[in-house]
């Protein structure tokens, strides 16, 4: 039999029919629907006059959209209202499970599908949001659709794809001190560039990726986007299954013994073919920083924001109108560079090991008088294991507020926007044009270099404050 | 969603010199707080064509009087970041029926070929010098002949055979979409269920 990669083995196995020369039908095992992508796909679904095929395969959550403030209060902004209510009328509608605002098992769509054990090794899972590569990290075919697809997925539990190609990315060596998982994607988006996984899907690979936590994959596959891939995915191991064994979900099914022994063979055989292959040394990335405005833009953070000439010279044009709306200048460092604003949470950064690498920097610190602070946990469960651990108390005493689950400043759709022109350093995944509001800037970093600005008021190198 | 059938366009070109366009741009997040598809071309690339103030930004091409047509033009990787569909309802319900480009982001893409924007893809080369056309002669036509997947530029006679998934090619050209197909196959679909869990 001819040698098969981890995604052609996921691929192969949900292919329901193969159009001639064209995409494929591909069985989906597990859709997420959140606020903002899925109202026009229900409403599709009413025009047609059909129900949605298989209800108990998708799982709502409102996320993208709400305060992370006073949450049992209404929703001030009456459009936002408006679309988490028709979520919760649409759901209720059709027979879907729902995680409104105050439930206990509400967040960030890509962050309580793993936690709660909805994303598990060797399925299918798609969500109208492109970050969904992060449930990639349990051995998963996991990527962003459209609105259009997610009324195919409601309707057929199916969508058309065609199968994109194999590109394979080996992080070997071992991490420095203060460098996390994030460093380690940033240097490697920063290298292929924002675009040179486009057309591809991902396999992680290496001593690196084995010896990263749960945590610390997701925040890798969810950034595959940023290089253009429609998604990454991580072959389950023994810290897949540890994880998993945790979620009441997953250990209460009764045939849990089988499903361990199949997703132990989830994996590449050795010798598959990959279109692209990339190999990284994680031993020499040094805590990252973005300066313009896509994540491709990144450099070490004590490193020098490239010179015009060495950029191509048909991006010239585009690359000094990134620097210009960033008021940088080529050739100037970041380091040292005032802040305004930081930002943790995110489907990338709002875990509870993200929180306790925030907490385990800032504490004994105070929070710099210059800097606003928007901490967001990744869900209700995050938030309550972080006050349950102590890292709640460990904030307020730095100075810090511990805020209520949601996307948040990550693309800035609720109130949590960054003024125009300030500074934010942010542990989300897009430094893009007015992402985090209209005119801000945004410098992407891990949640340890977030909080040595939190506490410095300043772009700070962690690992000067870890000694 | 919307049943459109995309033929042969000819037209004038609106030009966005620019690379690495994000569908944050196209449409912003604060946009997308609607729950119908209509009305998103009123806030299409709404921060570049307006300043803080609300005024429009005569320098941006949207926004330039000599700029017209159904058809935008732009740098590599366009539509890159967010999946929001709303990118490409904002794109179409502005007024275009087509983008062309030498690198599209895969969502977007597929999302357009979903709502029968059709992405062209060009080489550099080719949108270099249609750019520079464009720029010079604003009044510059094109012609994008789906059936024949032919590009040209109608004044330099300059053109190009441009790729499609022939499957998405007869969608267009007939205004079918890939629910009614799937909607189609049903049986197919209840075949795969039952197969996968007798295996479990």
């Amino acid at each position: 039999m001819e040698a098969k990669t981890l995604f052609d083995k996921i691929w192969d196995d949900h292919v329901v029919h193969s159009i001639e020369g064209g995409p494929d039908v591909l069985y989906i095992d597990q859709h997420f629907i959140h606020e903002v992508t899925s109202p026009q796909a229900f409403n599709g679904l009413r025009e047609r006059g059909i129900p949605v095929f298989r209800p108990q395969q998708t799982i709502a959550t409102a996320d993208h959209n709400i305060p992370t403030k006073d949450q049992d209060l209404p929703i001030k902004d009456e459009l936002s209202k408006k679309q988490v209510e028709q979520l919760a009328e649409n759901c209720n509608q059709y027979g879907i499970v729902f995680f409104g605002l105050n439930h206990p098992d509400n967040g960030i769509v890509h962050v309580v599908g793993p936690e709660l054990g909805y994303t598990r090794p060797g399925m299918t899972i798609v969500c109208g949001d492109s970050h969904t590569s992060t449930h990639g990290a349990f051995g998963t075919i996991a990527f962003g659709i459209g609105t259009s697809e997610v009324e195919m997925v409601l309707a057929t539990q199916c969508i058309l794809q065609t199968k994109p190609g194999k590109m394979q990315i080996t992080v070997n060596g071992s991490l420095q001190k203060g460098v996390t998982s994030k460093d380690i994607i940033m240097y490697i988006i920063s290298r292929i560039s924002n675009s040179g996984a486009t057309g591809y899907f991902i396999e992680y690979t290496g001593s690196a990726i084995r010896e990263m936590s749960m945590e610390a994959r997701m925040t890798i596959c969810n950034m595959s986007i940023e290089m253009g891939a429609r998604g990454g995915l991580i072959a389950p191991d023994e810290t897949t299954f540890e994880y998993l064994n945790k979620i009441p979900l997953i250990t209460g099914n009764p045939n849990i013994n089988n499903s361990f022994k199949k997703w132990q063979n989830i994996s590449s055989d050795p010798d598959a073919k990959f279109d692209k292959k990339f190999k990284f040394d994680a031993s020499f990335v040094k805590p990252m920083i973005t300066y313009g405005t896509h994540p491709g833009m990144g450099m070490t953070i004590d490193d020098t924001i490239p010179l015009a000439e060495e950029i191509n010279s048909e991006s010239t044009g585009s690359y000094l109108k990134s620097l210009d709306y960033m008021g940088f200048k080529p050739g100037m460092k970041v380091l040292g560079h005032p802040v305004d604003y930081v930002f943790v949470g995110s489907c990338t950064n709002g875990r509870i090991e993200d929180l306790r690498e925030f907490a385990r920097l800032v504490k004994g610190r105070r929070r710099a008088s210059n800097v606003t602070v928007l901490i967001v946990p990744g869900s209700k469960r995050v938030e309550q294991q972080a006050i349950e651990e102590g890292l709640a108390a460990i904030l307020n005493e730095a100075g810090f507020e511990l805020r209520q689950p949601g996307c948040s400043s990550c693309l800035a759709m609720n109130e949590d926007k960054i003024p125009a022109g300030k500074y934010a350093v942010s542990t989300s995944n897009r430094n893009f044009e007015g992402r985090q509001g209209p005119g801000a800037r945004t410098l992407l970093a891990s949640p340890l270099t977030a909080a040595a600005a939190a506490v410095t008021g300043r772009i700070t190198d962690p690992r000067d404050l870890l000694r | 969603m919307p049943k459109v059938k995309f033929d042969v366009l000819e037209s004038t070109c609106v030009p966005l010199p620019f690379e690495n366009v994000d569908t944050d741009q196209i449409i912003p997040a604060r946009f997308l707080s609607a729950t119908s598809r209509e009305g998103f071309g009123d806030n299409l690339f709404r921060d570049w064509r307006f300043d803080k103030s609300g005024d429009r930004n005569m320098e941006f091409s949207l926004n330039n009087p000599d700029y017209r047509g159904e058809i935008l033009v732009t740098g590599k990787n366009f539509g890159c970041g967010s999946s929001r569909e709303h990118a490409i309802w904002a794109v179409y319900d502005y007024g275009f029926r087509a983008v062309v480009s030498s690198f599209f982001a895969d969502i977007f893409k597929n999302n357009a070929l979903n709502n029968g924007l059709l992405p062209v893809v060009i080489s550099d080369k080719l949108l270099k010098n249609l750019l520079h056309l464009v720029h010079n002669k604003p009044d510059t036509r094109v012609r994008i002949d789906l059936h024949e997947q032919l590009f040209a530029i109608l004044p330099s006679g300059e053109h190009a055979r441009f790729e499609i998934n022939p499957y998405k090619k007869e969608c267009l050209i007939k205004g079918l979409d890939d629910i009614d197909y799937l909607l189609g196959i049903q049986n197919l679909i209840k075949d795969y269920e039952n197969r996968i869990n007798a295996l479990k």
